[in-house]
């Protein structure tokens, strides 16, 4: 238990001129389980950070107070436990049990109680595979279970959860709130969580605090309060108010084939089985094809074949007009038939600015200067990255980051486009722009494939579902 | 590809040794072969080297997959020094044009050879049966190095596999978006820059986020910090070490004896 | 006059501290980042000799010259120090960075360690002798020289022992050293540069400097 409080706070990230949040003033009584809200780029990760004792003077300028219990945040790091918005880099050791026992090694936790507790933090999260397991073998459900024990074990007075299921699939995102739930019934310990998708985490939360662009506080109170009285005001803003009506872009009908997949197989060396086993698929122009199954069932394998990214072990994609199989074309070629989004949108960026990255298709395609000045704009302020015009690619919170790199590859799309994961990580209305953009340039009769998780995208847009499950198909069913 | 698989398995009794044990018989043995110019003392700690073999628990086919590339650069050095050597002594074993080998340079060749072999194999013996984290612990707990940089070093290597993957996942994201180096040399050249950039900027990245994960677990919080895994030094860890040490003397004797020793080159 | 005393001033604790004020206390961001660059530069190690492999063939008629592309192997040596900025750095990552590739199986055998260290002892001298206070291109250059000459005396102690002194040894020390200022040296200046934008420099003082948005 421990209280929370921000007095006056602000942070400039270095290399900023303006300020991520400003003027947080907020307490947060001891015990209380906060949902923390806001539209993307609102500063909610920043503001976990600095709970976390994170934000050194040296990565940037804060104004204000973080006080934990009336002390400085920076002092209290022993007090706090938080998992990020990445799990992959927040795991430490080779071994998932010696990953548990680092933070207790760190608390100086005498040797004796170590594994004990660590087996105990193991069980909660539901971890399937025993302390020796390696941390790399992980997928990504996996994962983010472990990086949460690791959290749990230290037995922590304030528990600070940054999207904690975003990526997972529906099944994992619900063990991963078990594990919360069950852990959180024997803890008295002060939680902040931060979820986009507000309907599934609301059982476990009192509280609602809901921040405007810019960190400033929109609303506060207990959810029924929250989403009852400011509910429209809310959606308006962005915030996935639970209920509320989302677009829906049916898809005329659907015009010739673009491309064609044909027994698509891949097995990664030293796997024992096939991450892809043989699936065939086809997209046609004007229509989008929804690929659907839980982690590691394949997706993004069929993703890097479909695109001619990777060497198939068997069969092969094409294009019409193209005599060889797409993985063997040159890259200049191969990117005038076919775009991808990669699922990790960091590893897309090639260039040093937003505003280059937008205009990297276009200039490739040869377009004229205006019509891609025009382009980039629109796109920018759609997206609502227009005030990160010159930021480095690198420096955009997770959400900007994935419009970024969905937005890269719609600015000049070839006709065919593959997207992994398009939405995760947006509020409800840079998630709408998405849906809009995505659904314009399909009825411009591009064909489209994208990987998802996320149902409602797949109802939004998707003519036909493609599902997979342990690298099979399993089903292909039209839509509408 | 890039690994860090053991060539034995965790039960093996050489895993089992303490990390700082074999660290020191590594590097008595190849201090030994560094100092000693001749060609009989590496090869007396060459044979004692693959005399343990057998007892180590070391699987052959990894080890030999393994041990190929370093005897490889040993038979260069072999070849190196013998034809370039600066001058060539005793009988001409054999000449073409102005390229002559002498018995004498090749000797000389051999013997730095055989050291470079010695060097290499028990480099190989006592690493690729060592697990990282055992030798971090190890380094802690019996060389008292510092903790925050042993353990953060260990963490680090961590991100191998991750940055070699990312390695791959650039160039793939590169081919996607239309770059290629082909078959020209210069843009390949470039695009190895340009990859080898991508790569740092991403590892300093990640260097950055892992120190803010190790932090917000108390990496750095000044506490005296505990130990999950104990490592002490038992009696055939002893054994081991005196045993190097008694190889080395016994290889050095020998060849003295016989009159070939000859102190540094 | 002063009156004459043979015996040097003894380097008191406070003297050192003074020395190696401006760089401060290690924190865990820069032994991680250092430690990482050693991993990041072991697959960059690895990726270049397949490159290598390929233009190898070129230098056969005059071998000391393969030592121009020396330098590549010598950035850690450099380029650590110049982020950090801290005593010891270049030996940390470059040590490690050779540490590594034992462990992955480097050709080398343990050998590597001892020559990693040397280089990266090269590259802190050049740091030290600027104080720990300069880290501009002359002292980058001098690092990567150093670094060079440090892992090159290696090579012909060990690798190359019965080569000519003058045909072979001294040139190839020579070249590589030449080599370690441009490459690692120069190499390592405008890697930093071309890092300050990206942000990944904003926790170190190299990255200060960059433009704001
Ligand atoms: N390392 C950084 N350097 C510079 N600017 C940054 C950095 N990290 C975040 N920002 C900026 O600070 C603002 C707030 O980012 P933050 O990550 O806190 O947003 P968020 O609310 O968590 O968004 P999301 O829901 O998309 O994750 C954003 O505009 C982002 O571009
Ligand atoms: N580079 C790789 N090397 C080895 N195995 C891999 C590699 N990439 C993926 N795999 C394995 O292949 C399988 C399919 O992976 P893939 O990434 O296609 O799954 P996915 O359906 O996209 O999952 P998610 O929903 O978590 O993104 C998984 O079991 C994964 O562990
Ligand atoms: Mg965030
Ligand atoms: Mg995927």
């Amino acid at each position: 238990m421990i209280s929370v409080e921000f007095r006056g706070f602000a942070w400039r990230h270095a290399g900023r001129l303006a300020s991520a949040v400003a003027d947080v003033d907020l307490r947060i009584e001891p015990g209380e389980r906060v949902l923390l809200l806001g539209p993307s780029g609102s500063g909610k990760s920043t503001l976990l950070a600095a709970l976390a004792g994170l934000l050194t003077t040296d990565s940037g300028e804060q104004t204000g107070a973080v006080l934990l219990d009336g002390a400085d945040a920076a002092d209290q790091r022993g007090r706090v436990g938080i998992l990020f918005q990445d799990p992959e880099t927040q795991l430490v050791m080779a071994r998932s049990g010696d990953d548990v026992a680092f933070g207790l090694e760190n608390q100086a936790v005498p040797p004796a109680q170590i594994w004990p507790r660590v087996d105990q933090a193991l069980e909660t999260v539901g971890f399937p595979y025993g302390r020796e397991r390696g941390t790399d073998a992980l997928s990504g459900g996996e994962q983010q279970r472990l990086a949460l024990a690791g959290v749990l074990a230290r037995r922590p007075d304030l528990i600070l959860l940054d999207e904690p299921t975003a990526n997972l699939d529906p099944e994992g995102a619900k063990a991963i709130r078990e594990g919360l739930r069950t852990a959180l019934a024997d803890t008295e310990a002060t939680l902040i969580v931060v979820e986009h998708r507000v309907a599934d985490i609301l059982d476990l939360v009192d509280r609602v605090i809901a921040l405007g662009p810019g960190g400033a506080l929109a609303a506060d109170g207990t959810p029924e309060a929250v989403f009852g009285e400011h509910g429209d005001s809310l959606a308006a803003q962005g915030v996935w108010v639970p209920g509320a009506p989302l677009p829906v872009r049916p898809s005329g009908d659907a015009g010739e084939v673009r491309l064609r997949g044909e027994g698509l197989t891949l097995a990664y060396p030293g796997a024992d089985r096939s991450a892809l086993d043989g699936v065939d698929l086809e997209l046609r122009a004007g229509e989008l094809l929804a690929v659907t199954g839980p982690n590691g069932s394949g997706k993004s394998t069929l993703a890097l074949l479909a695109g001619g990214l990777e060497k198939p072990t068997a069969g092969r994609a094409r294009v019409p007009g193209e005599r060889t199989g797409l993985h063997r074309l040159p890259a200049k070629r191969l990117a005038t038939h076919v775009g991808t989004v990669f699922q990790d949108p960091e590893h897309q960026f090639v260039t040093a600015t937003v505003r280059d990255e937008l205009a990297f298709a276009p200039r490739a395609a040869g377009w004229e200067s205006e019509r891609i000045e025009a382009r980039v704009s629109e796109l920018l302020e759609r997206l609502r990255l227009d005030r990160l015009a010159g930021a480095n690619p690198h420096t955009l919170s997770g959400g900007e980051a994935r419009r970024l790199s969905v937005a890269g590859a719609l600015a000049a799309a070839p006709g065919t486009l593959i997207l992994d994961e398009p939405t995760f990580g947006q509020d409800r209305r840079t998630w709408g722009e998405l849906v809009d953009l995505i659904a314009d340039i399909r009825d411009d009769g591009t064909a489209l494939m994208a990987v998802t998780h996320d149902r409602d995208f797949a109802a939004a847009l998707a003519g036909r579902e493609l599902a997979l499950d342990q690298g099979k198909a399993t089903e292909e069913a039209t839509r509408c | 590809m890039l690994t860090l698989a053991p060539v034995c398995g965790p039960q093996a009794p050489i895993a089992r040794v303490n990390p700082v044990a074999k660290l020191f018989a590594v590097a008595a043995i190849s201090a030994t072969a560094l100092i000693a110019a001749d060609w009989l003392t590496p090869l007396l700690l060459l044979a004692a080297i693959f005399a343990v073999v057998p007892f180590s628990g070391i699987r052959f086919g990894p080890l030999v997959k393994r041990l190929k590339w370093l005897w490889l650069a040993a038979a260069t050095v072999v070849v190196v020094n013998t034809v370039f050597a600066a001058e060539q002594t005793g009988a001409i074993l054999f000449s073409l044009g102005p390229l002559e080998i002498s018995a004498g340079a090749l000797t000389a060749g051999a013997a730095l050879g055989l050291r470079v072999c010695v060097a290499a194999t028990a480099g190989v013996l006592g690493f690729a049966t060592t697990d990282p984290t055992d030798l971090a612990d190890a380094l802690t707990q019996q060389l008292r190095t510092s903790p925050r940089f042993t353990i953060g070093s260990l963490a680090a290597l961590r991100m191998l596999p991750l940055l070699a993957a990312e390695w791959r996942q650039i160039t793939t994201a590169r081919r996607a978006r239309g770059l290629e180096g082909g078959r020209n040399p210069v843009r390949r050249a470039k695009l190895f820059a340009s990859t080898m950039f991508a790569l740092l900027v991403g590892a300093m990245r990640r260097a950055g986020r892992l120190a803010a994960a190790m932090d917000a677990r108390g990496f750095d919080s000044g506490i005296p910090r505990t130990r999950a895994r104990e490592q002490r030094m038992s009696p055939p860890d002893w054994i081991i070490m005196v045993a190097a040490v008694a190889v080395c003397a016994i290889a050095v004797g020998l060849s003295a004896a016989y009159g070939v020793f000859r102190f540094l080159s | 006059m002063p009156p004459i005393d043979s015996s040097p001033p003894a380097p008191d604790r406070g003297a050192l501290a003074a020395f190696l004020a401006p760089t401060g206390r290690w924190r865990t961001v820069d032994i991680v980042t250092c430690a990482v660059l050693a991993v990041a530069f072991s697959i960059v190690f690895w990726a270049w000799n397949f490159v290598w492999a390929g233009i190898d063939p070129l230098f056969k008629f005059f071998p000391p010259l393969s030592a121009v592309i020396y330098g590549l192997w010598l950035i850690p040596a450099v380029l650590a120090p110049l982020i950090v900025r801290k005593a010891g750095a270049g030996i940390f990552t470059e040590g490690l960075a050779a540490l590594m590739s034992l462990l992955l199986g480097s050709p080398y055998g343990i050998t590597v360690i001892y020559q990693g260290l040397l280089q990266g002892l090269g590259g802190d001298l050049a740091f030290a002798s600027g104080r720990y206070r300069r880290y501009g291109v002359p002292i980058a250059m001098l690092g990567g020289a150093l670094a060079g000459f440090g892992g090159t005396m290696w090579d012909v102690l060990y690798w190359y022992p019965t080569f000519d002194l003058w045909a072979f040894k001294v040139p190839y020390v020579a070249i590589a050293m030449v080599s370690g200022a441009i490459v690692a040296g120069l190499g390592s200046k405008a890697l930093v540069k071309a890092m300050q934008p990206t942000g990944v420099l904003d926790r170190f003082p190299a990255g200060r400097e960059r433009a704001r948005i």
